[in-house]
């Protein structure tokens, strides 16, 4: 039984009809549909700053012939609203002469439970643990200049109508909980940020006092960030630990492996697959199956059950990322990885957890073996040109290292490098593989989707760090 | 069709009763309808056809100096009824604060100028394709043009602000918009480069072929480029990305970042903070303009502001909750800037490109390394060398990196602006930055 007709003037058995009508010699496309709840609650300058809650449900109808994608959509669920859809879709596609493709594998693994993480913690008990937040970490002396803390939560319920009536659903909740600290010292002022996240309760995240290690960590942050001197410029050795420096292999190669890019020849590696692309000993999967992490999924936003794809085995390309049509015009399978911001956006291949998995090698070893470099322990966000393969990510902690020793903290800088030939210099892989906290969102196409990252300490040979200090 | 002003003033004013019967004290709402067409062509070939309609109600209820926020996309009034239920119920528990009300009654918007902002003509998907199809083909003359895509929005918009002070305001709005990625390639690399247009009227759209053109153009320019040795040079900014000094600006002489103490221009009020040969505007009632409103997202009039004079500067960029922080009277910028821009310097292009026998000439910065609390500034760049005056190579893979608060005070504009965004500025130089590469 779907909810989402029950107030509606068309039933579940009407909706089927239309889209299979509508996707006659079609080679894909399906009637998306989609309820979001979401709530923001912000404590910021010792106030609740803001309490907002929204509410969001639609429809995106997809008709797919050859390369071209028709799409219409609406937050009106009805018989007129989906009528007029169709009707554009098959005008937009005059001349179609496909074959649907039926085939959707099934699965019965589920990567998260249904709950709904919004309704599961009572409103007063947020901003209690807010205020605590504002508290414990003011309570660490007069340096604490401003406070941030939010809750980010949401339940998104998804209905995949395919023609023939095949149905598809999926529940997620998805949680983040992010504080970040101003600190001032001198007359110097720095930012320490950290969170955690995924698809649990947020009490999965903060019980037992757990929320004071998010705070100690992003005072750490900002406290490490007021000793630090000018950043070094020019090319030198880079070590990045492990965790959330994994940015780096999201944007240096996740993107640039995205079945659209490659199908389209506009991705720096889309003449590379069985080569070496990388140093042996590394390893790169995206793999949507990890339990309760932030960017699994059960199905994707197509249907098709997620997978662990490995993209580069010990240095050589095995595989894209593929949605259903990229897959079909390259000759290939879906793995699972389409996936859209929201019924108002078109499915695309995108990352969902990019990891780098463990070597042998440990971080003191790579460090001890740099003469003159960077030791990266924490960043921000990244971003690459994908034609070119340059990208670059912007460090938030990091440390000078000289004759193997670490030094003193360096301010925020970009580091720059190119995708394809970045981790042929990955000379070390270490053995502690590591997850991030739970709190990436990647943008493509101007659409934002929940992912995450890991991966090991590594040793890079050269890299061009982005400081002031000649 | 996009729904007239009635259908949404009746839901906005359902929205405040309602919310006033449960209990508000207050009540502020935004109901907004768009419409939006967008076709997409890649390599001469129809490749997405995209139509939106979309609704949206965001209401926010006081209960004294209490307040909660809900937003929906549903306008059906069971749902409207159980959200505002909830909002209420929200608003109740959550703690005061004494900054929180609707905009003084004296500053609301009074009346409506009609700033030539909608443009009714509709360009149905068939002409959007021929004008694509031009597009593409100018862009893909030269043998070294390997991919190219091209896409054409059309969007219409209509909205209506309302409070329980009895403000109930709205207008259409239009945008036409097009673009153009061509990607270029020799030996076996890749470059990629764009041309974009945004305007309210259809007519005023640039020409097809110009778009296909200059997107070809830039990216056949930027083909085997160069990693320049790591040194202090001067940098100029191509008007495509000197825009985003001011956007820099406007975030941290926002009133929030001021009153938080997030702003590295925090207690810069009335210093020099620019070259005294600077001026910046933000204009929001330039007709026709991409930038333009006649009220701010409260409803408060907005009107020109001059936020530096001869290099000092004079006004933070402030809405209630934080002007109330600060003392200070709202002048219209919740949301933000509206038409903002450099005034011109007094040098041409061809003579500031020819202060010193070497400069840096960036188009395209890559990553977000601006800090608004410190001023420090590190992105990733792309560019070309400029020696003697003349573009000599392409350069990329390299940063460029400095302190706004420097950046600031060693700028140098031409007087080449134009305004084709929200945001624009003349070609602008910035004399010394570090620049990161071999």
């Amino acid at each position: 039984m779907s909810n989402f007709f029950k107030d509606a003037d068309i039933d579940t058995s009407q909706a089927e009809a239309i889209v299979t009508e509508t996707l006659k010699n079609c080679d894909d496309g399906e009637l998306y549909l989609e309820n979001h709840k979401s709530e923001s609650i912000v404590l910021d300058d010792n106030k609740i700053k803001s309490s907002t809650y929204n509410s969001d449900q639609g429809y995106g109808f997809r008709a797919v012939t050859g390369e071209v994608v028709a799409y219409s959509h609406s937050n009106d669920i009805s018989k007129e609203s989906l009528r007029k859809s169709s009707e554009n879709l098959k005008d937009t596609l005059k001349s179609k002469k496909g074959t649907y493709n039926h085939e959707i594998p099934k699965t019965n693994s589920k990567y998260y439970e249904n709950i709904n993480p919004i309704e599961s913690k009572t409103f007063d008990s947020k901003i209690d643990l807010l205020n605590s937040v504002n508290n414990y970490l003011r309570s660490k002396g007069s340096i604490v200049n401003q406070v941030t803390a939010n809750f980010l939560g949401e339940h998104k319920s998804i209905e995949i109508i395919r023609s023939d009536n095949q149905v598809l659903k999926d529940d997620r909740p998805l949680v983040r909980f992010n504080v970040s600290v101003v600190l001032e010292k001198d007359g110097k002022k720095e930012t320490g940020v950290y969170g955690v996240g995924g698809r649990q309760s947020y009490d999965d995240y903060l019980k037992d006092g757990s929320w004071k290690d998010v705070c100690d960590e992003a005072f750490r942050i900002a406290n490490v960030n007021l000793e630090s001197k000018p950043a070094p410029a020019g090319e030198m050795k880079v070590v990045l630990g492990p965790g959330w420096p994994a940015i780096l292999i999201h944007e240096a190669i996740g993107h640039g492996l995205e079945g659209d890019f490659n199908r389209k020849k506009t991705s720096a590696f889309h003449n590379l697959m069985g080569q070496q692309v990388a140093s042996e000993g590394v390893t790169i999967v995206d793999d949507g199956t990890l339990y309760q992490r932030r960017g699994s999924l059960t199905i994707d936003d197509e249907g098709t059950p997620t997978e662990n794809t490995v993209l580069i085995e010990n240095g050589i390309l095995k595989n894209y990322m593929q949605d259903r049509l990229n897959a079909r015009l390259m000759g290939t399978n879906s793995t699972g990885s389409g996936r859209r911001e929201s019924y108002k956006h078109v499915v695309l291949p995108r990352m969902r957890n990019t990891m780098m998995l463990s070597g042998k090698y440990s971080q003191d070893e790579m460090i001890s073996s740099v003469d003159k470099g960077i030791f990266a322990v924490s960043f921000g966000g990244g971003q690459v040109d994908i034609t070119s393969g340059k990208f670059v990510f912007n460090c938030t902690e990091a440390y000078e290292i000289n004759n193997g020793k670490i030094g003193s903290p360096i301010k925020g800088a970009t580091l720059i490098g190119d995708g394809p030939s970045i981790l042929k210099e990955v000379s070390l892989v270490g053995n502690d593989m590591k997850l991030d906290p739970g709190i990436g969102t990647c943008g493509k196409a101007g659409q934002g989707v929940p992912v995450g990252v890991a991966q090991p300490s590594i040793l890079i040979n050269k890299m061009t760090v982005g400081g002031t200090k000649l | 069709m996009i729904r007239d002003q009635e259908f949404l003033k009746d839901i906005a004013s359902y929205c405040i009763e309602n919310s006033k019967k449960l209990g508000a004290t207050d009540v502020g709402v935004k109901v907004i309808h768009s419409v939006s067409e967008n076709v997409s062509f890649r390599n001469k070939k129809l490749d997405e056809s995209n139509r939106a309609d979309s609704f949206a109600v965001n209401l926010t209820t006081y209960i004294e100096k209490k307040k909660s926020s809900i937003n929906s996309s549903d306008l059906s009034k069971s749902n409207l009824e159980k959200l505002i239920e909830r909002c209420i119920d929200a608003t109740k528990i959550t703690p005061s604060d004494e900054n929180n009300s609707l905009p003084d009654k004296d500053l609301m918007s009074k009346e409506i100028r009609d700033l030539n902002l909608y443009d009714e003509t509709h360009y149905p998907n068939d002409k959007k394709i021929e004008f694509l199809k031009k597009v593409e083909e100018t862009a893909s003359t030269d043998e070294k043009i390997v991919n190219t895509e091209a896409g054409f929005t059309e969007n219409k918009n209509n909205f209506i602000l309302a409070n329980s002070n009895g403000f109930l305001s709205g207008y259409k709005t239009s945008n036409f918009s097009s673009s153009c990625v061509a990607v270029s390639k020799i030996n076996g690399a890749m470059e990629r480069d764009y041309e974009f247009g945004s305007t309210r009227f259809l007519q005023d759209m640039m020409k097809p072929e110009e778009i296909g053109k200059i997107a070809a153009d830039k990216a056949i320019k930027k083909l085997g480029p160069k990693k320049i040795k790591s040194e202090k040079i001067g940098v100029i900014f191509d008007k495509r990305i000197s825009k985003g000094i001011l956007s820099t600006l406007a975030s941290a002489i926002s009133a929030s970042a001021i009153a938080r103490g997030t702003s590295f221009l925090k207690d810069q009020i009335n210093s020099e903070v620019f070259p005294n040969s600077i001026n910046i505007i933000d204009d929001p009632k330039i007709e026709k303009g991409l930038g333009s409103q006649n009220f701010d997202s409260e409803g408060v009039e907005t009107n020109s502001l001059k936020l530096v004079e001869n290099g000092i500067l004079k006004n933070y960029l402030i809405d209630t909750y934080y002007g109330k922080k600060l003392n200070l009277k709202s002048n219209g910028r919740s949301g933000g800037t509206t038409n903002l821009y450099f005034e011109n310097g007094d040098l041409s292009f061809k003579d500031l490109i020819n202060l010193e026998k070497k400069f840096l000439y960036i188009t395209e910065t890559i990553g977000h390394g601006g800090n608004i609390i410190t001023g420090d500034y590190s992105v990733g760049a792309s560019g070309f060398m400029v020696e003697d005056g003349e573009l000599t190579y392409p350069v990329s893979e390299i940063t460029i990196a400095g302190n706004f608060k420097e950046m600031f005070k060693n700028i140098t504009l031409a007087n080449d602006l134009e305004m084709k965004y929200s945001t624009n500025a003349p070609t602008l130089l910035i004399n010394q930055m570090t620049v990161a590469g071999k």
